[in-house]
């Protein structure tokens, strides 16, 4: 039973790590166009708030991708410190489920700082 | 025929005829880049929610934050983290491609593909900072 429930804990986190791989696909390059097209001439508070302040379509996109983003990298780590360290099994899963919702928080935290600033 | 020791540093890498030391494949190349690129941006991700953060105490803490970070060395620091970006991307959407699509052939030049769309990203950021 307990081996069970390890084998359809790891499923889910494929899935999520998948899932978000394919938001963050699309996430990612709308990220980097607007890195590469922001840069020019200078980066200043007044232009990123200028995109940012009051837009709640940048605050759902930059809501979903800080989501996406904590859960993916947390997940990767995981896999990371369980194939080198050997951190495996229920504990250290929830711990890093734990660690990527915290990141999320705080990028939504961000996000919601960009919108109301 | 006399059984050769095994090397005190692991599996030696197979020889080529003319007794040249085979290059890894592509693909495990490909590999480490994802892993050692996601490494990288998983830990700078609560840096950079960290820094847009500065928007909460209002603009010219966001401003002063980008005046600081206006310095040669976090320009270049920067410019990796866009490449590293755009590596991870593009390697993750071959992964993608190969789990769900089941695109298998042409490995190679798909990684060729990735890596040149990493190095673009990183010349068109360095483009128009410049």
């Amino acid at each position: 039973m307990r081996a069970m429930t390890s084998v359809r804990g790891q499923v889910h986190l494929w899935v999520a790590q998948r899932v978000t791989a394919m938001l963050l696909a699309v996430a990612v390059t709308v990220h980097l166009v607007t890195i590469i097209l922001a840069v020019r001439g200078g980066l200043t508070a007044a232009d990123i708030l200028g995109r940012l302040r009051g837009h709640e379509g940048w605050l759902a996109f930059y809501a979903v991708f800080a989501l996406a983003a904590g859960l993916h990298g947390a997940i990767g780590l995981r896999n990371i410190a369980a194939e080198m360290l050997g951190w495996r099994g229920r504990g250290f899963d929830l711990a890093w489920l734990g660690i990527g919702l915290l990141t999320a928080a705080f990028g939504i935290r961000a996000a919601w700082g960009l919108y109301a600033a | 025929m006399r059984a050769q020791a095994p090397s005190p540093v692991g599996p030696a890498a197979p020889r080529r005829p003319g007794g040249l030391r085979a290059r890894p494949h592509p693909t495990y190349l490909a590999f480490l880049v994802h892993r050692v690129s996601g490494l990288l941006l998983a830990l700078f991700l609560p840096l950079h929610f960290w820094a847009l953060s500065r928007a909460i105490e209002g603009e010219a803490a966001l401003e002063g934050f980008l005046r600081w970070a206006d310095t040669p060395l976090v320009k270049a620091g920067e410019w990796l983290l866009v490449v590293l970006l755009a590596a991870h991307l593009a390697g993750g959407l071959r992964v993608l491609a190969l789990e769900f699509l089941g695109w298998r052939r042409r490995q190679k030049d798909m990684v060729a593909v990735t890596a040149g769309f990493a190095l673009a990203c990183g010349l068109l950021f360095l483009l128009n900072l410049l």
